[in-house]
């Protein structure tokens, strides 16, 4: 399973339903089905992907994220998860705030663009940032809302959600002291357990 | 039939026939006191007996799916494409049932059938069945074939209504509903070529008010116009441009097509005969489908679209209805379908989201329009095999 997906897991409880927007070819919503029982749909465009769901025997809807959710109840899911999906939406705040409409909370994953990295490519080469991690160039990247944690974080204490949870990993995804001393400049994937604030 | 039997059909098929003498009250509220369906079978039943798969057929269809009658049959049954052993609806895994429904005119009772009471035609005295109605026979079939449950029911355009109006009503006997390129009722406008279609065959002289069989006839011209206009529905524009535009003159080579204006003779003949191959191309198709069908059932099954509703139980709401549809479901719609065009489907997959239902949905991209639910498109068979083959996976598992 993708390290962060690991991660991700832990904050799924028993029993729970979940949406996975972005669901990929159905591996997480496959595991937690199979060890937590959890009840699951995810959404997905890419039609490999939905076929490995389909043939995992996971739920899932061809639905693209950018047309809304509109189909989809408020409070009708326990956990809507969002992974690596962040920055390749067209309204990445509104899907946010529809993500913790439908769910009593959220999990968003994403890599941090203000990983020093990221900053020394662009501080030294004057170009945007291409790794392994982020292998696409300007004009062909799906990634078109990159953010750092800072931005994330900006965006969370503007909007009124809570961060019940945020953890940032390497590529490895492999936490430690001095990332979670300085996540924003160590994170390269940052991870947040997210909820509506209602105090 | 060709030269030998392919090795993934289900090979030489033999019709069945299954009398029921408890009379079945109808949506109507009128009674048919006996009835016969015809059926066909593919594949074994497992000794648990969960491994049924029920088919409906839609508008022309029958319970002749797949495989051949007899040795000079030319072409196989309707849905072949999906149904043999390691295709899609694998009958190496699953015991594949296949009817005729009620009011149909391959060999269940319907119009063109002798009225015990009279012992004349029922023409036009053949009560108006509905989606619900052929459901509930459908169950009587089960109860008599003696399964206890599907493990899946399937079907496509008013087939797959069939599959929706199952797990409604008998939500306990389904384990799968596959729902393909239907809707959760028809359109205005749908309804209005429906009426065309049905005005073109009462309005033909030979309908005798539907009483043609007595009189030896029938509205052929009526039926012909109706498949003509129906068949115009099934497809999509590019799909008749790319049927009917295969020989592109010198002129319009550069920009590669004529948009399916091929002519017949290769030259117009300034009259008013046929000019394009699309005219006789449905003029083929209405000629052989008004051959080989019933008027009075086309009427019949024209009226079950226009009537299904299954909202009309809970408020108009249609999640209510699902309410408790406890299997889990498969959607799929085609991208040039304007029959029921992918929107329908959705409207259909919102609603059983919103009561909690299980549901997968795929948007297939094809050209082929409303037809292409009976044709082999590689991603359509694909998800259709991937998903039976966890439905025979779960069966594994659950086996005691």
């Amino acid at each position: 399973m993708r390290p962060d997906l690991e991660i991700i897991q832990q904050w799924i409880a028993p029993n729970s339903k979940v949406l996975d927007l972005g669901c990929g070819d159905g591996s997480l919503l496959h595991y937690l089905q199979t060890t937590k029982n959890v009840h699951g749909i995810g959404l997905e465009i890419d039609e490999t992907n939905i076929q490995h769901c389909l043939d995992r025997g996971t739920n899932v809807i061809e639905q693209n994220l950018d047309e809304g959710l509109s189909n989809f109840q408020s409070g009708s899911f326990d956990t809507v998860l969002l992974a690596q999906t962040l920055q390749a939406l067209s309204k990445p705040d509104h899907l946010i705030d529809e993500m913790l409409r439908i769910g009593k909370n959220g999990i968003v994953t994403f890599p941090n663009f203000g990983n020093w990295k990221s900053r020394l490519y662009l501080a030294s080469r004057g170009r945007m940032p291409v790794s392994k991690f982020i292998p696409h160039s300007w004009y062909n990247t799906p990634n078109i809302h990159f953010c750092t944690v800072k931005d994330f974080d900006a965006l969370c204490t503007q909007r009124n959600i809570k961060v019940l949870a945020r953890t940032v990993v390497d590529l490895e995804h492999q936490g430690s002291w001095y990332m979670k001393a300085w996540p924003n400049l160590l994170g390269e994937i940052a991870i947040y357990h997210i909820s509506k604030d209602t105090d | 039939m060709p030269d030998s039997i392919p090795t993934d059909s289900v090979g030489l098929v033999t019709p069945q026939v299954y009398k029921f003498d408890e009379p079945l009250t109808l949506r109507s509220g009128k009674v048919l006191p006996k009835y016969e369906l015809v059926i066909e079978t593919y594949g074994k039943l497992n000794r648990e007996k969960t491994n049924a798969v029920l088919i409906c057929h839609a508008l022309s269809g029958d319970h002749h799916a797949a495989g051949y009658h007899s040795k000079n049959d030319s072409k196989p049954g309707w849905w072949d494409s999906c149904i043999g052993p390691g295709k899609a609806i694998d009958t190496n895994l699953f015991y594949v049932v296949s009817l005729n429904n009620l009011g149909g005119c391959a060999g269940s009772t319907g119009p063109a059938s002798i009225n015990p009471e009279t012992n004349k035609y029922y023409g036009p005295d053949f009560p108006v069945v509905t989606v619900r109605d052929w459901v509930s026979s459908q169950l009587r079939l089960m109860d008599r074939m003696e399964i206890p449950e599907w493990a899946a029911v399937v079907g496509g355009s008013l087939g797959g209504m069939q599959v929706l109006r199952w797990t409604i009503s008998y939500p306990d006997k389904v384990r799968h509903a596959v729902c393909i390129a239907a809707a959760p009722k028809l359109s205005a406008q749908n309804i209005a070529f429906n009426e065309v279609a049905r005005h073109s065959i009462t309005s033909d002289r030979d309908f005798h008010e539907g009483h043609y069989l007595e009189k030896g006839t029938y509205p052929k011209q009526g039926l012909m116009l109706a498949r003509m206009v129906g068949h115009i529905t099934y497809l999509s524009d590019s799909a008749m441009r790319a049927k009917f535009g295969k020989s592109v003159s010198n002129f319009e080579k550069d920009t590669a097509e004529n948009f399916g204006r091929d002519l017949r003779s290769g030259k117009l003949s300034f009259g008013f005969d046929v000019d394009f191959q699309v005219e006789s191309y449905l003029h083929y198709q209405g000629e052989r489908f008004s051959e080989n069908f019933d008027a009075n059932t086309y009427l019949l099954m024209t009226k079950a679209l226009d009537y299904f509703d299954p909202t009309v139980d809970f408020e108009g709401d249609l999640s209510k209805a699902f309410a408790n549809s406890d299997c889990k479901f498969l959607l799929m719609s085609f991208s040039t379908d304007w029959r029921f065009p992918p929107e329908r489907s959705r409207e259909i997959v919102s609603d059983l989201l919103k009561v909690g239902r299980e549901v997968s949905y795929l948007e297939i991209e094809a050209d082929q329009g409303h037809d292409a639910f009976l044709l082999p498109i590689p991603r359509y068979i694909e998800a259709l095999s991937g998903y039976l083959q966890r439905v025979h996976q779960e069966n594994k598992s659950d086996a005691p």
